[in-house]
């Protein structure tokens, strides 16, 4: 063992986890930048993408097709909920919005308890999810570098989106100041549906590679993503997409290292440990690491 | 804008506990064991929502925490009503100290109030300077953080097994007088100076302390409250149901509370009494049909969840239709 290795290895685990949470946090983060709303729901969409793994992976169908077909459901649903559950509750307090994501959460869950089942399902999944191969003496899980490389490429393409096309630029001026924008003639509808459809998309992707480390999907299998979204987005910056990202990569780090480092005692205190954080966060620099434009409110 | 005007608590109190004085003693009277029971249920259940309209009908600012207060209310309350007898039976770890203590149901009653009180206290004055989403998601990562501390601290929870062997001490009569003495409590705490300056807070922060309120304090005072009477209807839940263990004080039972607030209205008493009957009818109405289904064996698996399916999209529909509530602001008489 020497401290070169031990370093490699914790830089490789805590990128490829931190990618993972990055994702998770830029889903939860697209959607509050537009409308203030905290998606407690966002984790079901991880569940919805993670039941059409479970219902098609077992079939025929390549699990590449299947993995396309469940990002796509993820998508739909978020575009449903859009619909049915917040577009009537848009103009209420941002109280109200996340209630009602709440209640929505709530709703998933226990349809998913009453239809399917309470106990979780196994799930087949590709076998290069467990497998690790060697590079020199470090051990490198491919399911860890899979998420690295789509993670890397996934930001990639949506900082592309965000800057180069109408439609993204249409979304970081609302996430800017959405009633100037729809003054500029951008149509709110529009922008809004594209953010949940991104979220969708960006939950499905974070469910292939959640579920693939669980190896089985349940009606609270959301709850962890969620979470982790949740911390990610408070630290990094609840109005910054940037803020989104770096906050994933650091509680990433963060959680790889607390493994570590907590003597075995503490080690089953780590959740609280990362809640305290946020709580700190939260009283120091309520607008997280990377600030948005427009935090202060006027008076 | 939300009625704003001081008016006397007694005549809002009296039209509110009669009827559930009345409908305690005709179920005392005539009902059974099970309509005793999702009665005692329904009274906790009022303390528990009285808990969260204090804080959150008053100020406006989601607490998603008092669960955990309730759970530190039912633990602590434990440990010094149990015999030192059931505790090493229970709690084979617990501190040497605390084996021997124990103390009449009512004081342990109040220790469980106060000890969630406690809590609240220190860690809740940084806090109150949140608002809207940050106060949220701050109230959730303490919840996370109690619920964590729960199932780790084995030596006075017994760690994520169940605990067990506490009286049931909480009757009918109990549960009645601590809903009823919390609910003239809330109506009262709302009419005085600090409820008034907590609601001007609620309407709009700037003003209100253009005027000169302390609004972290105000807010701080009503936290601390608020976690007395949750800490007080754990405490209750506890010697009512007799076993559980943390996984009993976490995200379902917070949706439970939160959705008798918001059903019924969180911004007013008895818009917390009205959604804390309604919910519970609900609640035990649908459970009822559950469990008849499950019984007569019509369909091949069992039916579980629909209670919280029916719940939630009542809960979503009122949030469309009626985000105030069914009641609103308005107290009963008006």
């Amino acid at each position: 063992m020497n401290v070169l290795h031990d370093v490699l290895q914790f830089i490789i685990n805590a990128l490829s986890l931190g990618g993972l949470y990055a994702l998770m946090a830029l889903g939860l983060v697209i959607v509050y930048g537009i409308l203030r709303l905290v998606n407690f729901a966002y984790g079901e969409l991880v569940m919805v993408a993670g039941y059409t793994l479970l219902m098609l992976g077992a079939g025929p169908i390549p699990w590449l097709i299947v993995a396309v077909i469940s990002i796509g459901m993820a998508v739909l649903t978020s575009l449903l909920l859009e619909r049915v559950a917040f577009r009537p509750v848009r103009q209420a307090s941002a109280t109200t919005m996340l209630i009602t994501s709440f209640a929505v959460s709530a709703l998933l869950q226990n349809m998913a308890i009453l239809f399917i089942s309470p106990r979780a399902k196994a799930v087949t999944t590709p076998s290069f999810f467990t497998e690790n191969f060697q590079v020199g003496d470090l051990l490198i899980s491919k399911g860890n570098l899979a998420s690295l490389v789509v993670s890397l490429v996934l930001l990639g393409l949506l900082t592309l989106f965000l800057r180069r096309t109408l439609l993204g630029i249409a979304l970081r001026a609302a996430a800017d100041d959405f009633v100037m924008t729809r003054l500029v003639g951008i149509r709110a509808n529009q922008v809004i549906a594209t953010a949940f459809a991104i979220s969708g998309f960006l939950a499905g992707v974070v469910a292939l590679f959640w579920i693939g480390r669980l190896g089985s999907v349940g009606p609270f299998v959301g709850s962890t993503p969620v979470l982790v979204a949740f911390v990610a987005a408070v630290v990094g910056g609840m109005e910054s997409l940037t803020g989104a990202v770096i906050g994933g990569y650091l509680l990433g780090a963060l959680t790889v290292g607390l493994q570590l480092m907590l003597p075995q005692s503490l080690l089953d205190y780590r959740q609280a440990f990362v809640f305290a954080i946020v709580l700190l966060v939260l009283l120091f620099r309520p607008q997280g690491l990377v600030r948005g434009t427009a935090t202060a409110e006027r008076v | 804008m939300h009625h704003l005007k001081s008016t006397s608590w007694w005549p809002t109190s009296l039209l509110l506990s009669g009827p559930l004085l009345v409908l305690a003693l005709v179920v005392y009277l005539f009902g059974g064991e099970v309509l005793q029971r999702i009665l005692i249920v329904l009274f906790i259940n009022l303390t528990m929502v009285l808990g969260l309209q204090i804080f959150m009908g008053n100020s406006g600012v989601v607490s998603f925490a008092q669960i955990g207060f309730m759970g530190i209310g039912a633990y602590s309350s434990a440990l010094f009503s149990m015999s030192p007898q059931a505790k090493a039976m229970a709690l084979r770890n617990l501190y040497s100290f605390l084996v021997p203590v124990q103390v009449p149901f009512v004081v342990a009653v109040i220790i469980g109030g106060i000890m969630a009180a406690l809590v609240a206290a220190l860690v809740g004055y940084p806090l109150m300077r949140l608002s809207g989403a940050a106060a949220v998601i701050a109230t959730f990562a303490l919840l996370i953080i109690v619920h964590t501390v729960l199932i780790n601290w084995s030596e006075v929870t017994n760690g994520p097994r169940t605990l067990f062997g506490l009286e049931a001490y909480t009757t009918l009569w109990v549960s009645v007088a601590s809903g009823i003495l919390f609910l003239i409590l809330a109506l009262w705490f709302k009419e005085t100076r600090l409820g008034l300056q907590l609601r001007a807070s609620r309407e709009d922060e700037a003003a209100a302390a253009s005027i000169g309120i302390n609004i972290v304090w105000v807010r701080w005072i009503a936290f601390v409250l608020a976690a007395f009477v949750t800490g007080v209807a754990g405490a209750l839940w506890a010697h009512f149901i007799t076993s559980f263990s943390p996984l009993a004080f976490y995200l379902p039972q917070t949706f439970l509370i939160i959705s008798m607030a918001i059903i019924g209205g969180s911004a007013s008493v008895s818009g917390a009494v009205v959604g804390a009957v309604a919910v519970t009818a609900i609640f035990e109405g649908v459970r009822g049909i559950e469990n008849a289904i499950n019984i007569s064996t019509v369909f091949p698996f069992t039916v579980s969840g629909l209670t919280e399916v029916c719940l939630s999209i009542a809960m979503i529909l009122i949030l469309i239709l009626r985000p105030s509530g069914i009641l609103g602001s308005r107290e009963l008489p008006t």
